[in-house]
């Protein structure tokens, strides 16, 4: 007997409903048997997990403070993805856009109006990004240099630049010594919508609708689109491949670097070792989830968030080690991806007596 | 012909159900040691369906195989090899890097440590003096050309001792001497007693190779004789269930002024080796300039050229009076040049996306289709609309992706938005190949029309009964040179044929410019 996978010709929408839910249901299960080997009661570590991301309104906002720098790092890397652009650089363009929203609410606090500070923060941050995804951009499309090898090295740039300003020149004089810059001045946080969550899920929810607009609406996603099914049929029409490169990167860059400002001027309000902690990562796995799709990426975000926030409950209530949280949300991610692959294959059980060949290409 | 009195193989009502589409209804078919069967039929017929069954990659839904005598049913291609039975398929399935030796040690799926690449090597030569199949053991699969694959492929499966071979359109990606030895080789093996079918469209290898044709027609076998006793155009009829034109009308050629006019053009190959030297020569307005030539010559390289794909190294482009050398992509499509690209899959289509998207690759720049930066979905759909219904594209609906249509129906797509798009010349890269005889013919006219219109066009074919059949004038090209150029009318297949092998003919010298 013979397991084969084989690719669906028809794309039912209602089996990828059920799809992320079986998978996330085995996964749940294997974990399950991970907890008992543990010594730790699933059903209660679950309840905690639950409770802690979902069950009461302060879980919830915790889930959309995790939820916000994803979503705009996972619309960002979805718009390259759509043109098989393969950005992993969100978390360094991230970063930047936390230094260049720090540089101004430190230094150009009064040379800026404080009303027009927060503005100034989100151009700079927008900006910040995006040149940081322009390098690599610029790098492929006029000497082919691959883009995956070029965005990874920025991170690193980008990571390490931050920890050396917090660390060195821009460190606070009066922090007594602990790392990070001073604290910025009120006009530069930004304001709260509830509790701790802040104004970046609006950037969010504008930059979902923008994207979808421009994929669904414009010239620029129908290119986008020509360009990721068949980049020498782009060509051969008269697309600019280059040019679109840069013009989709400029996007993607600015949109994580806006996160990274969100982070510095909603959470932290100052620049600390608190900013890269791999959202830009995340978003990767994000973007797949959601298929690319924009309002996807908003849904699948909020998901993960709870599922970060769940894993610190989990330690926090139940005193686990942090590696089962990260074991835990490692294998429900395995699962959803792994199941994830339902949506374009099928499974064909072979006996003895059938092909072995997959049946679609006929003449 | 040796015919045996009894089949070496027999398929019994075969039936082959796909998901909405049935492809074999219940087809009888014997198949007899030392002949060459010519399995016939349009795109989508069934002929390559109804091989797979036999070579084990398709199970039947119903129906019976039974070989000498006895009952057999396939689990795999190698269960249908230990019959005796395989296949050379369209595309190859060779290592690139591996050498011919290693690429059958491969097949043979022997286990140990030690490659017997010498006992296989000698095996290889002996099998290549019996069957007169020219194969070098010791090259690398990427070094040959694409009828010594083939012959690879082929040796491959006599090493197996295949008594029953399969080809499918074997000759697609010959050349015309290729195609020559090709059909010598197979003769051999069927002197040699093996049973030999080809699938083709193409009714001239039928009658050239063959002993014995099977037409088979929206997945019926309607017609098998033998092939002495028939005709081209009998076949024909068979073939698609229809008269069919044979002779192309073409009104007299009245060209206007030059449209393209091309001036001591150089450019290089993908390895970086020259592969256009000095090419000189106009379209003018309402003629077909054909260009022939072996595959490999230059005549890619200048089609790209020319679309603006591939960079000049020297001389000049000029489309109606303006320069495009070596400009981007666009310039060349504002500039009035459409181009039909001879990879339509690779180059001409984005397969996963709608024929809507696909059918606006040109046109989606201006209104009404978008707007400014907007692009306007009702006005796709009417476009293309349209555009289904002017040029007779097959298709569900304008949503459907392009790679569930026909490949006939992908070039009329094509056409349909070149054609549109078109503001003077047209460039056309081996139109009609892997066509049906319909298909094909509804190309060809559009083809004449457009040139009747007014359109300057470059044909460049492999295929020279469409060259000779489409052209005004025939330019021949031989590694990147231009052998000369000919009038149409009057100009002999011995003559071509002299040109595209290289040699020089009066009329390469009357016609140098």
């Amino acid at each position: 007997m013979k397991i084969q996978l084989i690719k669906k010709t028809d794309q039912k929408s209602v089996i990828s409903l059920i799809i992320p839910f079986v998978s996330f249901l085995l996964a749940l299960l294997f974990n399950a048997i991970l907890l008992i080997i543990f010594g730790i009661d699933p059903l209660e570590a679950y309840t905690v997990m639950l409770k802690g991301s979902l069950g009461s309104s302060y879980a919830l906002s915790e889930t959309l403070v995790k939820a916000i720098p994803l979503m705009l790092t996972g619309l960002g890397v979805s718009i390259a993805f759509h043109m098989h652009f393969w950005n992993i650089g969100a978390e360094g363009q991230l970063a930047m856009g936390g230094i260049a929203a720090a540089f101004v609410a430190l230094f150009l606090q009064d040379t800026i109006p404080p009303n027009l500070l927060l503005p100034a923060m989100v151009i700079f941050g927008g900006i910040a990004g995006a040149i940081w995804g322009l390098i690599p951009a610029a790098l492929k499309s006029t000497l082919g240099v691959n883009e995956i090898l070029t965005t990874l090295m920025m991170n690193y740039i980008a990571i390490l630049s931050v920890e050396y300003l917090y660390l060195g020149p821009w460190r606070d004089p009066q922090g007594y010594g602990f790392p990070g810059t001073a604290k910025f001045p009120e006009s530069a946080w930004l304001p709260s919508l509830t509790g701790r969550i802040h104004y970046g899920l609006i950037f969010a929810l504008v930059g979902a609708v923008i994207l979808w607009l421009i994929l669904r609406f414009t010239k620029l996603g129908y290119e986008i689109r020509l360009i990721g099914e068949n980049p020498k049929a782009a060509r051969y029409s008269g697309i600019n491949i280059g040019r679109n490169i840069v013009i989709v990167m400029l996007f993607s860059g600015g949109l994580a670097g806006i996160a990274g400002m969100a982070e510095v001027s909603g959470i932290s309000r100052r620049l600390y070792t608190g900013l890269t902690v791999g959202y830009g990562y995340t978003a990767i796995i994000v973007a797949w989830l959601a298929n690319l799709n924009p309002w996807g990426v908003l849904v699948v975000s909020f998901l993960m968030g709870a599922l970060l926030i769940g894993g610190d409950q989990l330690q926090v209530a139940m005193q686990t080690p942090a590696a089962v949280a990260e074991i835990l949300q490692g294998a429900i991610l395995f699962f959803m991806l792994g199941g994830s692959i339902f949506n374009r294959y099928k499974l064909k059980i072979l006996s003895g007596q059938q092909n072995t060949k997959a049946e679609v290409e006929h003449e | 012909m040796n015919q045996a009195p009894k089949p070496i193989i027999q398929l019994m009502g075969i039936t082959k159900q796909f998901p909405g589409v049935l492809a074999n209804d219940q087809i009888n078919l014997n198949i007899y040691s030392g002949e060459i069967l010519a399995l016939l039929g349009e795109n989508g017929a069934g002929k390559t369906t109804l091989m797979n069954v036999l070579a084990g990659l398709y199970r039947p839904n119903s129906g019976r195989i039974i070989i000498n005598g006895k009952e057999a049913a396939f689990s795999s291609p190698k269960n249908a090899i230990d019959h005796g039975i395989g296949m050379v398929h369209q595309h190859f399935m060779l290592v690139e890097s591996l050498s011919v030796t290693e690429n059958i040690i491969l097949s043979l799926e022997k286990e140990g440590l030690v490659l017997p690449t010498r006992e296989v090597a000698e095996n290889i030569r002996a099998l290549s003096e019996q069957y007169h199949l020219k194969v070098d053991s010791n090259a690398a699969i990427w070094q040959l050309s694409v009828g010594e694959q083939q012959r690879v492929e082929i040796m491959r499966l006599l090493y197996r001792g295949a008594d029953i071979l399969i080809l499918d359109e074997p000759t697609a990606v010959l050349t015309p001497d290729e195609a020559k030895d090709l059909g010598r080789i197979l003769r051999r093996m069927a002197n040699e007693g093996k049973a030999i079918i080809i699938i083709t469209h193409k009714l001239n290898e039928v009658t050239a190779f063959s002993d014995r044709v099977c037409v088979l027609r929206s997945g019926k076998a309607v017609f098998t004789c033998l092939t002495k006793d028939t005709n081209k155009k009998e076949l024909a009829q068979e073939m698609v269930g229809r008269e069919v034109l044979f002779q192309l009308k073409k009104s007299k050629c009245s060209p206007g002024s030059a449209v393209l006019s091309v001036e001591n053009l150089q450019a290089s190959n993908d390895k970086g080796l020259p592969a256009l030297r000095d090419v000189s020569f106009r379209v003018c307005s309402g003629e077909i300039l054909g260009i022939a030539g072996v595959a490999g010559n230059g005549q890619r390289e200048l089609a790209e050229v020319l679309a603006g794909l591939r960079p000049a190294s020297g001389g000049r482009v000029l489309v109606n009076g303006e320069e495009i050398t070596n400009t981007s992509p666009i310039n060349v499509i504002n500039a009035g040049v459409s181009h039909v690209p001879g990879d339509r899959i690779g180059v001409g289509l984005a397969s996963n996306l709608p024929v809507s998207d696909n059918l606006i690759m040109k046109a989606y720049r201006q209104p009404p289709i978008t707007q400014g930066p907007v692009v306007k979905k009702k006005n796709i759909l009417a476009f293309a609309k349209n555009l289904i219904a002017q040029f007779q594209i097959k298709t569900p609906s304008q949503e459907t992706p392009v790679r569930l249509l026909s490949g006939g129906n992908q070039q009329r797509l094509i056409l349909a938005r070149e054609i549109t798009a078109s503001q003077g010349l047209i460039i056309t890269v081996y139109p009609s190949r892997g066509l049906d005889v319909g298909a094909t013919e509804s190309v060809r006219k559009t083809l004449i029309e457009q040139r009747d219109i007014g359109r300057a066009i470059l044909l460049i074919s492999e295929d020279l009964d469409e060259i000779r059949q489409l052209s005004d004038r025939i330019m021949v090209m031989y590694e990147g040179r231009v052998m000369g150029i000919l009038n149409a009318e009057g100009a002999s297949i011995d003559t071509i044929g002299m040109m595209m092998a290289g040699q020089e003919t009066k009329e390469t010298k009357e016609n140098a410019r």
